[in-house]
């Protein structure tokens, strides 16, 4: 029907040519108005008023600005033991989780894609943890971590392993961390593989077999090359996500033990929301917004070289 | 080419050979996922069991109840943290499809004057992380008098630029013809975004309910400073404040984890095809 009636009316479809130079400013600022009026109230508003906090003594128990700071905050914050070991913990956390969920998510997705049968099975038990609120994987998995009766210890016990005191050990709090979160967020980077494997042209894993290839070789030199674009997406999603931790350090350990887990988005809200600092905690903000930014401008630069290059 | 000078014998043992491949290939990725699975089972295994019977490691159930959930139901507030949760995540689900369908259609199908400004101003929403405005928004609410609302919870959460993004990008892939026929017919703008426009937009629309709903409902630290009463806490706030009560009472502990994910695993099988395909999509183009 459609198709028809747009073939007869294209030609008087070019008419009005004067409205649409001029454009229509009204209506489309209609449209944006709401959207644009929410975004403006509650994302750059509060942006533009963190930075300008961040340079103020202000106080959480006070009302207005208080006094002018300076770069006052931010000198604090570079000299303050806390920041560091809490930026650190952040990074740290960031290297623990991020190529294991990477090369499982990728090594998973690869035998998932070779497989014909019960895919939806797969992605059930891959994905399935990925879409449960931090809290309930927190309880599940400190329940799993409890010192003498725990799944796990339990488990490593009967193969003759000793367990540590997973949760209570401040070298093996994060680590245990670690590996909630990989069982946790797994799901979503097996399933950002899956679909950039499904991307790949079948034909040229036919064309590589009738030439001998073996299924190795075919992962070495077709799949893994043409899995670039995704790989570096994957990276820098995960990269940030884990960057941004706080749930389950908040519910697990309270940062603890020893503050060997203290993340610094907890690092923010101990001194913002506890220490009533909250110039301060917008400082610290800043600094992290800045990391943030950072990962995303290196991203920004291979991908322009990758898109380059091919 | 290549198979006219290859023998068929060594095409069969190439075949035999993937085929094995494939085997080995199939059981390690069976391992693994039910690997994945124990904690879940773990979880409904000890809820199921009498809370004494917890701290012996096994997963038999000599004396299997309920009792645990029946006991979360009646001594903890979960079931308004339930309504809250269903409020809040519904409200910002609709309010991010309206709004930024709205915004997205504009940005796509409207011509106008410094769009390009518009939608660059937009997409670098994308760059903020939330996490970095918690405190000036906090600030914010306490000013509004909304601390302890669910829209305090729920309007930070409303302008998503990746849901902008991912409209916009839907609607560019429609043909114009739609709509400029309907303008020729006299139809207003409103009318071709209602009639015309958002009927074929039914997958991305769900696509950002679906993934709005999911982010709101999971999300811990701005409902955790914006909601301190008990009754308005949302689920994974209250789950978090009273988790440290239970103390050995493990079957009631994993009980109240089942209850908190039901709602969720629920949305999962309801809508696996489209979550699973709105990650793949949007991340990829992204």
């Amino acid at each position: 029907m459609t198709t028809t009636e747009t073939a007869v009316r294209t030609p008087s479809a070019e008419e009005p040519v004067a409205e649409k130079k001029r454009g229509y400013g009204l209506p489309a600022a209609g449209f944006l108005a709401p959207f644009l009026l929410v975004y403006l109230l509650f994302i750059i508003g509060p942006g533009l008023y963190g930075l300008l906090m961040s340079f103020f003594d202000t106080s959480l128990v006070k009302p207005g600005l208080s006094s002018f700071a300076g770069l006052g905050n931010y000198t604090e914050a570079l000299q303050s033991g806390d920041f560091w070991s809490s930026l650190w913990h952040t990074l740290w956390f960031t290297i623990l989780t991020t190529p294991p969920l990477i090369v499982l998510a990728l090594a998973l997705a690869l035998l998932a894609d070779r497989v014909k049968h019960g895919r939806w099975f797969f992605r059930l038990a891959f994905f399935a943890p990925y879409i449960l609120p931090s809290a309930v994987v927190a309880l599940i998995w400190m329940f799993l971590y409890t010192p003498g009766l725990g799944l796990i210890e339990v488990s490593l016990g009967k193969i003759g392993i000793t367990a540590p005191n997973w949760l209570g050990d401040p070298s093996w709090a994060m680590p245990s961390l670690a590996i909630t979160t990989l069982w946790w967020t797994l799901g979503f980077n097996f399933v950002l593989y899956l679909a950039g494997l499904q991307e790949i042209p079948r034909d040229l894993y036919e064309a590589s077999a009738i030439d001998g290839a073996s299924p190795w070789q075919q992962i070495r030199s077709i799949t893994l090359p043409l899995l670039g674009r995704t790989t570096t997406l994957v990276c820098v999603l995960q990269v940030i996500a884990s960057l941004k931790v706080f749930d389950q350090m908040y519910i697990m350990t309270s940062g603890g033990p020893d503050f060997a887990t203290r993340s610094i988005l907890q690092y923010v809200y101990d001194s913002g929301f506890t220490n009533f600092r909250i110039g301060y905690a917008s400082a610290v903000s800043m600094l992290f917004f800045l990391v943030v930014l950072a990962v995303s401008a290196v991203w920004f630069t291979i991908v322009r070289r990758q898109e380059k290059g091919v | 080419m290549s198979i006219a000078t290859r023998p068929p014998a060594s095409a069969m043992t190439v075949a035999t050979r993937t085929k094995l491949f494939n085997r080995i290939c199939a059981g390690v990725l069976i391992a693994f996922a039910l690997l994945w699975l124990v904690p879940l089972l773990w979880a409904v295994d000890t809820a199921l069991k009498p809370n004494a019977e917890t701290v012996n490691t096994t997963w038999a159930i000599n004396d299997p109840t309920v009792a645990a959930f029946g006991r979360i139901l009646r001594d903890t507030d979960i079931v308004q943290w339930f309504g809250a949760s269903i409020f809040i995540s519904t409200l910002t689900a609709v309010g991010t499809v309206l709004l930024a369908s709205l915004a997205a259609f504009a940005l796509s199908r409207i011509k106008f004057r410094y769009s390009n400004v518009v939608f660059w101003f937009v997409l670098a929403g994308i760059m903020i992380p939330s996490q970095v405005l918690i405190v000036p928004q906090f600030r914010e609410m306490d000013s509004l008098g909304l601390l302890n609302t669910f829209w305090a919870v729920s309007l930070p959460q409303i302008p998503t630029a990746v849901a902008v993004f991912i409209f916009k990008q839907f609607f560019d892939g429609l043909p114009r013809e739609l709509e400029e026929v309907a303008r020729m017919d006299g139809a207003g703008w409103l009318r071709i975004y209602r009639r015309i426009i958002m009927p074929l937009a039914r997958p991305a629309v769900s696509a950002v309910a679906i993934f709005a709903f999911v982010t709101s409902w999971n999300d811990l630290l701005w409902p955790l400073l914006v909601l301190s009463n008990p009754d308005t806490m949302t689920i994974p706030v209250g789950l978090a404040t009273v988790q440290g009560t239970f103390g050995i009472r493990y079957a009631d502990t994993m009980a109240s984890a089942i209850l908190g994910a039901i709602p969720l695993v629920a949305v999962f099988l309801l809508f696996q095809r489209n979550i699973v395909e709105g990650i793949a999509g949007s991340g990829l183009k992204g």
